[in-house]
């Protein structure tokens, strides 16, 4: 199943862990939070993605399945 | 126990043409009065007078959605969804008590140029409790919160003492609670009242869950705009086509909004929607000055280019298509001799001061494209200051918990776009003459708001063009 990436903007500090551990994916913005990129995960990827999301100080970041957790109402 | 008597047979309503529908002009409506010029409350289930009653609660959720009612507190969403959502979250016994759901009628209007709540509230405070009594029926809702702006203390002894006389007489409802929020232009989003309402501050939680699952106690909650429940209320009584007789296929119904800027008479008016910009200028007596744009949507909403923009259909659709918003009903028009860059500066640095801190993003980029904004209208000549900005915009957009950040970013590209002519003058020349103006567009200073288009006229038209 795809997965994405997801950061909780409430939670995250901006320890930018995440970019160290999956540059391919993520970027920091010029304040230090991360700019993840919408696309699936690929699969070569899996296993970076999840330590980046387990290595979190936070707890910050998700893999999500692919559908808009963001309310429209 | 006060028996209300109920005028004239059960047929009794208002003609569908008819406006304003939803605020009598005159004194506020006690129940008496109320119940004169509505007629009653539908009974739970409703006689089978009209088919898309017949079948009670879920009769309602079936008529607001032939309807086509949609949201009035911003997002346009379609409100009978939302109440399926409800029903089924409640059903399938997401909450935590199995089958219990809560309803919440949003009457905060936390933006700062709209009235129209304010107004609703004030006039037909009936109209708004009988939306929530037919609502948290069709739902299944027990409780019932009305949630309005704290700065203004007589309004919510007002609302107490009109729930307490439907009490009296007898009038079927879930127990009303009007709370009173703080001030804050993100304090009455959705999941923010939620928050508040669950003791905690009234800021934006990340969803999910989203109120219609989780929501007050736990329990699926309605979250749903005053203005959105007092049209069900009509709904409830006369049904869908009544409603659909004024506005257009694509936006039907009537609407609220708040007209202010440079007009002759700014105020609240009720409009069938998909009546055009230039027809809503005239009806609030026109243009006091030239003009040349309008703000439609208020501060999530977008600025469009006069003498193009007057043909413009004032609906959400109609707004949407031409790159602003309908939000929840403001139309701001903006003088010739006004700098619309300067605007909407103002309101940058406002927005960027709203913003709860609790997203990076936000909380770091809003004030930084307040700047850079503040910059290009107050000093200019610098030719990079437009890169840096619209560098920025991207880098804020859609990155927090709540859409603060989305609605300041599009409103400040819409500028970027409708004031090109301004902006390269600035950038090249420095500010024009018009920056020095006094503020058009209201910014509240603290969080006690003015209270924008107060004591103007509520008249009405139809709006089928």
């Amino acid at each position: 199943m795809n997965r994405v990436l997801r950061v909780n903007p409430i939670a995250c500090d901006a320890h930018g862990v995440c970019a160290d551990l999956l540059p391919e994916m993520v970027t920091l913005d010029p304040w230090g939070y991360p700019v993840i990129a919408p696309e699936p995960v690929p699969a070569e990827l899996d296993e970076h993605a999840r330590r980046a999301v387990a290595s979190c100080p936070t707890l910050a970041l998700r893999l999500d399945r692919e559908r808009s957790p963001r309310h429209t109402s | 126990m006060t028996a209300v008597r109920s005028a004239g047979a059960p047929g009794h309503h208002l003609p569908p043409g008819q406006l304003p529908r939803l605020v009598a002009p005159g004194a506020p409506l006690g129940l008496q009065a109320h119940a004169d010029r509505y007629g009653p409350l539908p009974a739970q289930p409703a006689r089978p007078a009209r088919p898309a009653l017949a079948a009670g609660p879920a009769g309602l959720i079936a008529a607001v959605e032939r309807a086509g009612l949609t949201g009035r507190g911003g997002a346009a969403f379609p409100t009978a969804r939302k109440m399926r959502a409800v029903t089924s979250a409640a059903r399938s016994g997401r909450g935590r008590r199995r089958g219990g759901a809560v309803l919440v009628a949003n009457g905060c209007e936390s933006e700062p140029a709209s009235g129209k709540d304010a107004i609703l509230l004030r006039q037909s405070p009936h109209l708004v409790l009988d939306g929530i009594a037919l609502a948290a029926a069709a739902v299944g809702a027990a409780s019932a919160y009305l949630c309005v702006d704290g700065a203004d203390p007589a309004r919510a002894d007002r609302l107490v003492a009109a729930v307490a006389e439907r009490q009296q007489a007898g009038l079927p409802g879930p127990p009303v609670r009007v709370v009173e929020l703080p001030g804050g232009y993100v304090a009455s989003e959705e999941s923010a009242l939620v928050n508040f309402l669950n003791g905690g501050r009234a800021v934006p939680v990340y969803v999910p869950p989203r109120p219609f699952d989780r929501g007050v106690g736990g329990q699926p909650t309605l979250v749903s705009n005053v203005e959105t429940l007092a049209h069900l209320a009509l709904i409830g009584r006369y049904g869908p086509d009544w409603f659909a007789a004024v506005g257009t296929r694509a936006a039907p119904g009537s609407a609220l909004v708040t007209v202010g800027g440079a007009v002759s008479r700014p105020g609240v008016y009720e409009i069938g929607l998909g009546l055009s910009a230039g027809e809503l200028i005239e009806l609030a007596g026109g243009a006091a000055e030239p003009l040349q744009a309008i703000l439609a949507g208020g501060y999530f909403g977008g600025w469009l280019p006069l003498p193009g923009a007057a043909a413009v259909p004032v609906s959400p659709p109609g707004l949407r298509s031409a790159g602003a918003s309908f939000g929840a009903g403001v139309l701001m028009a903006l003088p010739a001799a006004c700098c619309g860059l300067a605007e909407t500066a103002r309101v940058l640095r406002y927005l960027a001061g709203q913003s709860a801190g609790q997203c990076g993003p936000c909380t770091f980029g809003l004030p930084a494209i307040a700047d850079a904004l503040a910059h290009i209208a107050w000093q200019g000549r610098d030719e990079r200051a437009a890169e840096w900005l619209s560098s920025l915009l991207p880098l804020v957009d859609k990155r927090g918990a709540c859409h603060l950040p989305d609605g300041a970013v599009a409103l400040v590209a819409s500028a970027l776009r409708v004031f090109a002519d301004d902006l390269r003058q600035h950038l090249t020349r420095g500010p024009c003459p018009d920056a020095a103006r006094p503020p058009l567009l209201p910014v509240p200073r603290r969080l006690a708001r003015p209270a924008p288009g107060q004591g103007g006229p509520v008249v009405s038209q139809g709006g089928r063009p």
